[in-house]
C-alpha cells in the first residue's frame, strides 16, 4: 500500500481537487484506493456526495476506539472508498498531542488498511502543524501543488526544507504547478522553467478551468463527468507521473 | 469491512423495477439506471449424472459481445475462470482450454463429458439506489432470464441488492421495503435451478441408482413393478447419449440398466403374471448382448493408456497399431449399436415393456414386498455360497466366471430393495460383496483381454504390422496375465472374507429386517 498526501503550507492551491481527481483515476484503472478527507472543511467529502461526519468524531477516530475501518463509506466509483471529513477534524492537532508518538499515530492507524487497499491519498488542510509532521510521516510521497507565483515558490523551498528537516522517514516530493493563469506571462514563465530546474516538480501542469471548479456543480470528479475534457486530460497526464514516482 | 446482499425474485408486474417499487421508495430514495442493459448467452454445463453439482459446483459458459467465458463457482466461494476458445459442446474435460479450470474438472468429470444442462439469454440492468443527496448508497441488479428451450414461462426475476461500504442501514432499510411489495420474495433459487425448473426439471435429478420407495407390505409385484420401471426409465434416459457417442457412460449406464431388468426378470418371474418374465427374457438377452463388444472395446480402450504405461521390455508408443485397431472396431461396433437402438425392434420393446409394466395390478393371495424380499436375497445369498464355496485352487476359470454372475445377481436383489433394509448393514453386507466382485471382475476381464490381445495380434500380423507391435502387445499380454493371476490368487481370501461368519450374520439380519 502507497500513500500519497496532496500537502501545502498554502491552502486554495488545488489539493482537494488533485486528491479527488487522481484517486478516481487511480480507482478506474483497477487499484484499491481510499482517499483520506482530513480537512475539517470537508471539500473531498463534499464532492462525493458523502456526509461529513465521523462517529465519535476527531477524537475516537485518532485514539482508535472507533475504528478506521468502520468510519470508511464507499463512494458512487468501483474500487474507490472515502474516509470522510468531521468538523472535529479542525482539532486533529490539539487530539494528536494527547497521543504517544503524535507523529507516528497516522502511520499506524493506516497499517491495518494495508490489505484492503493499494493506494491511500490523504488530503490534508493547509499550514505546518503537527497533523502535517504526522501526515508526512505516514507518506510515501508527498504530491504538492503550487500556484506559479514568487511567493508560492518560497513556499515550496519552505516545504523542501520542513520534509528535509524531519527526523527518521521522509517522504519523496513532488511539487507540479497549479490553477495556472494562462493570461498571465509571470505563472507561463514559472510553469514551463521549474520543471527544467527542479527534479521535484512535476512537467505537468494543470491549469485554471472552468470545469475543474464545476466540481462543485457536479459533485463527482472531473475525470468522471467530463472524462475527455482538458482538465481530466491534464490529470490524467499528472496521474502518469505520480504513478511513475511510485513505482 | 465486508457489506451484506439481500436476493429477491420477482414473479408478478411490470419489469425491470416496478413502479410500485420506486413509489414505495420515494422520497428518501431514488432509483437510478447505472448503465445499459446487458444481455449475456448463458449456458449451464455438467455432466449427464450431474457430477458437478453433487461437488457444489456450477460451470458456466457466458458470452457477451467479447469472446466467451467459462465460470467454474463452487457453494463454497470457490471460482475459477477460463475463456472458452470456442470449445463445442459435449466436450471431456481434457478438451478445454489448459488451465487451473481444466485442472479442477478432469478429476471430477474423468470420463464424463461435459454437456449442456440448460441454456438462457440473461438481461442484466443495474441500478443506483440514492439517497437525497443524490449519494448512491445501495447498487440493484436485475437480473431477468429467458430459457432457451419452450417453457411454460420465465423464471421469477432475479433481484440482487447490495449496500454501497458504509451504508448498510439504508440499504437494510431498501431490503425491507422490497420485501413488502405483493409478488416479491426473500430469496432466489441458483439460475440453473431456476431455469430447469421452468421446464418441470431440477439439478441433479439424474441418477443411475435403483432409487425407488418401497415398503414392505406393499405388493410383491408392485415392488417389482416399481423397480422395473425406474430401471426403463434409467435406461431410455441413456439412449440418445449412447447413440450419439457422447461419453461411454451413457452405454455403461444403459448395459447396467438391461442387465438389473434381466437379474430382476429371472429372480422375480413368480411375482409377476405368467408368461411375462419368460416373453421379455429373450428381449432383454437380444438387448443386452448388443451392448457387449462396444462395452467390452471400451474397457479395453480406457485402461489402454494405464495398461502402456506398465509396459517393460516395449515402447508403449510400439502398441499405436494395436489402439487404432481397437479404435477401429469400436467405432464399428457403435455404428452397429446405435442402428439397433434406432430400430423399430428397440422401440417396439421399451413401447411393450412399459406398457405391461404399467398395467400390471397386485396378484391375488401374492407376497408382500418384505417377504419377496427376504426370499430372492436369502435365495440368491445361499447360491453363491454354495457356488463359491466349491470353487478350490484348481477349479477351471468357468466356474469363477459363473459365481461372478451370481455375485452380480445378488449385489441387484440388495440394490432393488435397499429401501426395505436398515442403511448400514445395507452397505456392510454390499462392501463384502463388492469385494469379491471386483476380485472376479478383475480376474474374468483380464482372461477376456488376453483372448483377444491374442486373436487381434494373429490379426495384425496377418496385415502386416511392424513387429515391434506385436512384441509391444506381448508384454502387454504378459502384464495382463500377470494382474489375473494376482486376482485368481486373492480369490480365497475374498471369498473367505464374504462367507465368514460376520458377513453372514449380516445377511441374516438383513433378510430377518426385510419382513418388517
Amino acid at each position: 500500500m502507497k500513500i500519497v498526501a496532496t500537502y501545502n503550507i498554502k491552502g486554495g492551491v488545488g489539493k482537494t481537487a488533485a486528491a479527488v481527481n487522481l484517486s478516481h483515476l487511480a480507482a478506474a484503472g483497477g487499484q484499491r484506493v481510499l482517499l483520506a478527507d482530513l480537512d475539517p472543511q470537508a471539500a473531498a467529502t463534499f464532492l462525493f456526495r458523502v456526509r461529513p461526519r465521523v462517529k465519535g468524531g476527531g477524537t475516537a477516530l485518532i485514539r482508535g476506539s472507533a475504528g478506521l475501518d468502520k468510519a470508511i463509506k464507499g463512494t458512487d466509483f468501483d474500487g474507490l472508498d472515502l474516509l470522510p471529513a468531521d468538523f472535529t477534524f479542525r482539532n486533529l492537532d490539539l487530539i494528536l498531542d494527547t497521543t504517544k508518538k503524535p507523529t507516528q499515530r497516522l502511520t499506524r492507524l493506516l497499517r491495518p488498511l494495508r490489505t484492503s487497499y493499494d493506494l491511500v491519498f490523504l488530503d490534508c488542510p493547509p499550514g505546518i502543524s503537527l497533523l502535517s509532521e504526522a501526515v508526512l510521516h505516514a507518506a510515501d510521497l508527498v504530491l504538492a501543488p503550487i500556484i506559479p507565483t514568487t511567493l508560492s515558490l518560497r513556499t515550496l523551498d519552505q516545504l523542501t526544507g520542513f520534509i528535509g528537516g524531519l527526523d527518521g522517514h521522509r517522504p519523496a516530493l513532488l511539487a507540479f504547478c497549479s490553477m495556472i493563469d494562462r493570461r498571465k506571462r509571470l505563472h507561463n514563465e514559472i510553469a514551463e522553467r521549474l520543471p527544467t530546474e527542479r527534479d521535484d516538480v512535476a512537467t505537468t501542469a494543470i491549469p485554471a478551468l472552468s470545469m475543474i471548479e464545476r466540481m462543485a456543480v457536479q459533485r463527482a470528479p472531473v475525470t468522471a463527468f467530463a472524462p475527455r475534457s482538458a482538465a481530466s486530460r491534464c490529470y490524467a497526464d499528472l496521474w502518469a507521473e505520480v504513478r511513475a514516482r511510485l513505482s | 469491512m465486508s457489506v451484506c446482499s439481500h436476493n429477491f425474485a420477482y414473479t408478478d408486474g411490470e419489469r425491470p423495477v416496478p413502479a410500485a417499487v420506486r413509489e414505495a421508495l420515494a422520497p428518501r430514495f431514488s432509483v437510478v439506471p447505472a448503465a445499459r442493459a446487458r444481455t449475456l448467452r448463458r449456458t449451464w454445463l455438467d455432466t449427464f449424472d450431474w457430477r458437478l453439482h453433487r461437488a457444489g459446483l456450477t460451470l458456466e459458459c457466458v458470452s457477451d459481445r467479447g469472446p466467451a467465458e467459462l465460470v467454474l463457482s463452487g457453494t463454497a466461494g470457490e471460482r475459477i475462470t477460463a475463456t472458452a476458445n470456442g470449445t463445442r459442446w459435449p466436450v471431456l474435460a481434457e478438451g478445454l482450454p489448459s488451465g487451473p479450470l481444466r485442472d479442477r474438472l478432469k478429476g471430477l468429470t474423468s470420463v464424463r463429458a461435459l454437456l449442456p444442462a440448460a441454456k438462457a439469454a440473461s438481461t442484466v440492468s443495474e441500478f443506483r439506489l440514492c439517497n437525497t443527496d443524490d449519494k448512491t448508497v445501495a447498487w440493484l441488479t436485475v437480473d431477468l432470464l429467458h430459457p432457451s428451450r419452450p417453457s411454460a414461462g420465465d423464471p421469477p426475476a432475479q433481484l440482487r441488492l447490495t449496500a454501497v461500504r458504509g451504508y448498510q442501514a439504508q440499504a437494510d432499510r431498501i431490503a425491507q421495503c422490497l420485501a413488502a411489495q405483493p409478488g416479491m420474495f426473500r430469496g432466489v433459487p441458483p439460475p440453473l435451478e431456476a431455469v430447469l425448473a421452468t421446464v418441470g426439471h431440477a439439478p441433479g435429478e439424474y441418477s443411475n441408482k435403483v432409487d425407488v420407495e418401497l415398503s414392505a407390505t406393499m405388493p410383491a409385484r408392485m415392488a417389482l413393478a416399481a423397480v422395473l420401471l425406474r430401471l426403463l426409465d434409467t435406461l431410455e434416459a441413456n439412449v440418445a447419449g449412447t447413440i450419439r457417442d457422447i461419453d461411454t457412460e451413457f452405454l455403461h449406464d444403459l448395459r447396467v440398466s438391461v442387465r438389473r431388468t434381466r437379474t430382476a426378470l429371472k429372480l422375480g418371474a413368480a411375482l409377476l403374471p405368467d408368461g411375462l418374465a419368460a416373453e421379455y427374457r429373450p428381449r432383454f438377452k437380444w438387448l443386452g448382448d448388443l451392448t457387449t463388444p462396444t462395452r467390452d472395446l471400451d474397457v479395453h480402450l480406457l485402461g489402454f493408456a494405464g495398461a502402456a504405461a506398465e509396459l517393460t521390455s516395449a515402447d508403449p508408443a510400439d502398441l499405436a497399431p494395436f489402439h487404432d485397431y481397437l479404435a477401429h472396431r469400436r467405432a464399428t461396433e457403435q455404428r452397429r449399436l446405435a442402428r439397433a437402438l434406432r430400430s423399430a425392434r428397440f422401440s417396439a420393446l421399451t413401447t411393450a415393456w412399459r406398457a405391461d409394466l404399467a398395467g400390471l395390478t397386485p396378484a391375488r393371495r401374492g407376497p408382500d414386498a418384505g417377504h419377496a424380499a427376504a426370499k430372492i436375497i436369502g435365495r440368491a445369498h445361499r447360491r453363491t455360497l454354495t457356488l463359491g464355496g466349491a470353487i478350490s485352487a484348481g477349479s477351471p476359470p468357468e466356474m469363477l466366471h459363473d459365481l461372478r454372475k451370481r455375485c452380480k445377481e445378488l449385489r441387484y436383489a440388495l440394490e432393488f430393495f435397499a429401501s426395505l433394509h436398515d442403511l448400514p448393514t445395507h452397505r456392510g453386507a454390499v462392501r463384502e460383496l463388492k469385494g469379491l466382485q471386483d476380485c472376479l471382475g478383475t480376474y474374468q476381464d483380464c482372461q477376456v483381454q488376453q483372448e483377444e490381445i491374442r486373436a487381434i495380434a494373429a490379426d495384425l500380423f496377418a496385415s502386416g504390422v511392424p513387429v515391434a507391435a506385436l512384441l509391444a502387445m506381448g508384454d502387454l499380454a504378459s502384464h495382463v496375465g500377470q494382474r489375473e493371476r494376482r486376482a485368481r490368487s486373492e480369490f480365497s481370501s475374498r471369498f473367505t472374507a464374504f462367507a465368514s461368519r460376520q458377513a453372514q450374520a449380516r445377511f441374516e439380519v438383513l433378510t430377518a429386517s426385510a419382513h418388517s
